[in-house]
């Protein structure tokens, strides 16, 4: 089947390999239909989460049809319309049973990775790096989903492919972003980031009951679509003081809730955007946390900080004495998709989610190097690639 | 190449704190008299005891492990299932001999690291979990190191 694989840094095309076959009994194949870049792909992209080889299929959001299944699944038959979440779960182990479900002990196959570096290993993501398990991703013809009664969700009949795409990860690790940060009715919530998941962490912010909802960001068209199909008040960073708008729109309180959507290449329009490079040259941090920094800055007393962007290792000058002495709760998450799915399909059949939008550029899985380009540069205003690899 | 740059800050921060680790862990160690005596490696799954012995036979993980081990059963506290430890009756190997044997992938933590893994998920997961094969990438020079740490990453980490 054809594939698109990581070469090496900033290196990306499109390859023949072996078709997936079902390895365990619970595993399902899927023919990938749509799926779509994301933001975190392009730190594997340019090398900043160094556990990638030569040849790994990327992507790890998808929607497509089973195949085939293993002995021991109940739940699909072949010819199911499927979105399947980007981590993989068992479903059985404490984690998953507390539905925390990027954090199963029995997703990852290599999970002494990411125990020497964070103490204790997530579960697997697809696409991923070899760091969270090396299963091969979406951008191909055919995937294998281990566990994939617990991962793979039919999707209704009159909700399209490309709406139900983003319930496979933006829609619900921007779900999960407001629902574990705790918006509660009545709350001002500011979202940092107007890319996929930062736009639906403010519509959940909005479905949740939150009063004013105001995503941050640089581009403007980007935050246009979050004026028109989001619902959300917008603050560009590189034209307004951040601090100052926010303050102003929240009677002088600050936000009670502040989702970061953005990870770790953020940029930001002061000088410790220059600092935070200079740092990652001479090889002092990994990771450059602008808006994290920024959200617990201005997140009110005794406020909720959730992290929703993807960060790899360690980042300098954390504004601990600001979460400290703040009273804040600062949480994050890899996504616990399997726990929000089901209630997001509803919400599309219903349209109060809506991400055609997002989907900026749809084209054949054989331009995904252009395609990527696009998403990392950002020109003709793009949000999102879908590939279709049967296109 | 910045890039490329990062991802080498990423490899150095690792090391250097794993490094940092095990100086700080092997000081605190020498200090202790319980030194050269075996630690216990444990996993808690998320069954009850008697699941675990299910037919009063452990899972085939544990059964493998052989005669130099101890194995210890017990509830987990706060409704967590079960922990299940294994502990190295002729002590912890060290030296020269160990370092190689670990890097060769036949270190005996690391068997007792796998066997916990793999009863874990037969208990939990009711398989153990195959990485996806046949696989799509190709060996280079440089991503060696990546391929030692894929080989030994059942049996490695921080049980």
């Amino acid at each position: 089947m054809k594939a698109l694989t990581w070469q090496g840094v900033n290196k990306l095309s499109v390859e023949k390999v072996p078709d997936p076959q079902i390895l365990n009994a619970r595993d399902i194949v899927v023919k990938v239909t749509k799926t779509v870049t994301c933001g975190s792909d392009l730190h594997l992209v340019g090398g900043y989460i160094p556990f990638m080889k030569k040849g790994d299929v990327l992507g790890h959001e998808f929607v497509g049809e089973v195949v085939e299944i293993g002995s021991e699944v109940r739940k699909h038959q072949v010819g199911d319309r499927v979105v399947v979440c980007s981590f993989i779960a068992c479903g059985k182990c404490w984690y998953c049973k507390q539905e925390l479900f990027s954090l199963c002990d029995n997703g990852n196959t290599n999970p002494a990775i990411t125990e020497e570096l964070w103490g204790y290993s997530p579960g697997g993501c697809f696409g991923y790096s070899h760091a969270m398990g090396g299963n091969a991703g979406s951008h191909a013809e055919y995937i294998r989903v281990p566990y994939g009664d617990v991962g793979a969700f039919t999707i209704p009949d009159d909700v399209s492919d490309l709406r139900a795409l983003f319930a496979s990860d933006s829609a619900a690790t921007g779900w999960m972003g407001a629902d574990l940060g705790n918006v509660k009715p009545g709350d001002v919530v500011a979202v940092w980031g107007a890319g996929a998941v930062g736009q639906m962490a403010a519509r959940a912010a909005i479905l949740l009951g939150a009063e004013r909802v105001i995503v941050i960001d640089r581009y403007e068209y980007r935050l246009d679509q979050v004026r028109r199909h989001i619902g959300a008040e917008t603050l560009n960073y590189e034209q307004v003081d951040v601090g100052s708008e926010l303050r102003e729109r929240t009677g002088g309180r600050g936000p009670d809730v502040c989702i970061e959507a953005v990870g770790m290449e953020a940029h930001s329009s002061g000088p410790d955007h220059l600092y935070d490079q200079a740092k990652q040259q001479l090889r002092l941090q990994t990771d450059r946390p602008a808006a994290v920094r920024e959200a617990i800055y201005h997140c009110r007393k005794g406020g909720s900080v959730f992290v929703l962007g993807v960060f790899a290792a360690v980042v300098d000058k954390f504004p601990l004495g600001a979460m400290m002495n703040k009273g804040l709760t600062v949480r994050g998450a890899q996504m616990h998709g399997q726990r929000y799915i089901p209630m997001l399909l509803e919400r599309m059949q219903k349209g109060e989610l809506v991400t055609e939008h997002l989907a900026t550029h749809v084209m054949p899985l054989k331009n995904g190097p252009k395609g990527y380009q696009m998403f990392k540069d950002k020109t003709d205003d793009c949000v999102r690639v879908v590939f279709e690899p049967t296109g | 190449m910045q890039g490329t740059r990062a991802a080498t800050t990423l490899v150095a921060v690792g090391v250097t704190g794993w490094a940092a680790r095990r100086v700080l862990t092997r000081r605190a160690a020498h200090n202790s008299p319980a030194a050269e005596q075996s630690r216990w490696r444990f996993v808690t799954v998320n069954v009850s005891p008697t699941e675990v012995r299910a037919d009063g036979l452990l899972p085939e993980p544990l059964r493998n492990l052989g005669p130099e081990t101890e194995i210890v059963i017990r509830p987990a506290p706060g409704d967590k299932g079960t922990e299940i430890g294994v502990k190295l009756t002729a002590g912890e190997p060290t030296g020269a001999k160990a370092a190689a044997a670990r890097f060769a992938g036949k270190d005996p933590r690391q068997e007792v690291r796998k066997a916990l893994r793999d009863a874990k998920q037969l208990l939990e997961a009711g398989e153990i979990l195959s990485p996806d094969r046949p696989g799509t990438t190709k060996k280079t020079l440089t991503g060696k190191p990546l391929e030692l740490a894929i080989a030994h990453a059942k049996g490695e980490g921080k049980q």
